[in-house]
């Protein structure tokens, strides 16, 4: 739970960033945004879906109060994802600590963190270290170099955050039937989302996966037996 | 867009991102003590997780092909018990490596 273990496991994610904030940082500049207005939006934001949406209205001379709306809808699944991670707080987790380690809150980090029986303040910010200097140098990266980089090479860095997701989650899968379960329902309805038209068109993607994953989660809640609620209540302490 | 309008956009982008995850974060302070609430939010990592890699992991690289191909080598990996880098790194190796082999068949 040191600042060092943290650092480490949070390098597979500040690759994958390194590439995905290259695509942003291109967008930016296509959009009309300078390259250090690009680089200020990626250390200050650190999210994907919600800085896309974001240049789109900064580009489109949008106001304030959609971007205030917008930015809430499509990030609302952080405030899940904080909750969540709030029962994992250890003792060190003070107000203050809290409130530094709010910022990176991310669906990659809070995936990891997630993977740690308690989450303490350094380990956070350890974790937090790659994930924001490879975001941000992509950003950078990309506003600059734009398109000198082979598609392919980058697109190949992407998949590799999706990758560790999958290691995340299988193994707890082969672990729990309920989970296996509604991990299951979750892509079900992700690719329900996906498919039918009509739900791609009109629901973002950060809020359907809000849909997903509460909808699946939840009746995880109504098919878990009484019984292996006390266990796994049990396990966690 | 001016300066001005760019800042005065950053600002209310940044701050609303950061109070979605701040506010949540540091009010909820006690352990949940109901066991399905609990349960609730132990099951929400995995079925974020889920819906987030399937199916877009498809669309993460340049052909869906090399894609699959980075898919199944994590699913695999995955499956034995790999460590988070080492699945990472080697899905990204799969599909660079068909995303070659794509390129190379194609001329």
């Amino acid at each position: 739970m040191t600042f060092r273990h943290g650092f480490i496991s949070g390098l597979a994610i500040g690759l994958g960033y390194l590439s995905v904030s290259f695509s942003f940082g291109i967008m930016a500049v296509n959009s009309g945004l300078t390259w250090w207005q690009a680089v200020l939006i990626s250390i200050t934001n650190l999210t994907s879906a919600g800085q896309v949406a974001g240049v789109g209205i900064m580009a489109s001379g949008g106001s304030p109060v959609e971007m205030a709306v917008t930015q809430l809808v499509i990030n609302l699944r952080y405030s899940l994802m904080a909750i969540s991670l709030s029962q994992k707080a250890d003792s060190s987790m003070t107000v203050p600590a809290r409130l530094a380690n709010s910022y990176i809150i991310t669906d990659e980090i809070f995936g990891l963190a997630s993977t740690q029986e308690t989450v303490g303040f350094k380990f956070m910010a350890g974790l937090g270290v790659l994930p924001v200097a490879g975001w941000t140098l992509g950003t950078f990266l990309g506003a600059i170099l734009g398109n000198v980089l082979p598609a392919f090479v980058a697109a190949s860095l992407a998949i590799g955050i999706y990758g560790m997701f999958v290691a995340i989650v299988l193994p707890v899968c082969r672990k729990s039937k309920t989970i296996s379960i509604i991990c299951m329902i979750s892509v079900v309805l992700a690719i329900v989302f996906r498919y039918v038209p009509f739900l791609y068109a009109n629901v973002s993607s950060g809020f359907a996966i809000i849909i997903c994953a509460v909808i699946s989660a939840l009746i995880g809640v109504f098919i878990t037996p009484e019984s292996e609620l006390k266990e796994e209540a049990e396990d966690g302490q | 867009m001016d300066n001005k309008t760019f800042f005065i956009l950053l600002a209310v982008m940044a701050g609303t991102t950061y109070l979605v995850r701040a506010i949540p974060f540091t009010l909820f302070r006690k352990k949940i003590q109901n066991k399905r609430v609990k349960a609730f939010f132990d099951y929400i990592p995995y079925t974020v997780l889920s819906a987030m890699t399937f199916p877009a992991i498809l669309y993460s690289t340049s052909s869906m092909i090399s894609a699959a191909a980075g898919a199944v080598t994590a699913l695999i990996l995955s499956y034995k018990g790999k460590s988070l880098l080492a699945v990472a790194i080697a899905t990204c190796a799969a599909s660079f490596a068909v995303s070659l082999l794509e390129m190379a068949l194609h001329i």
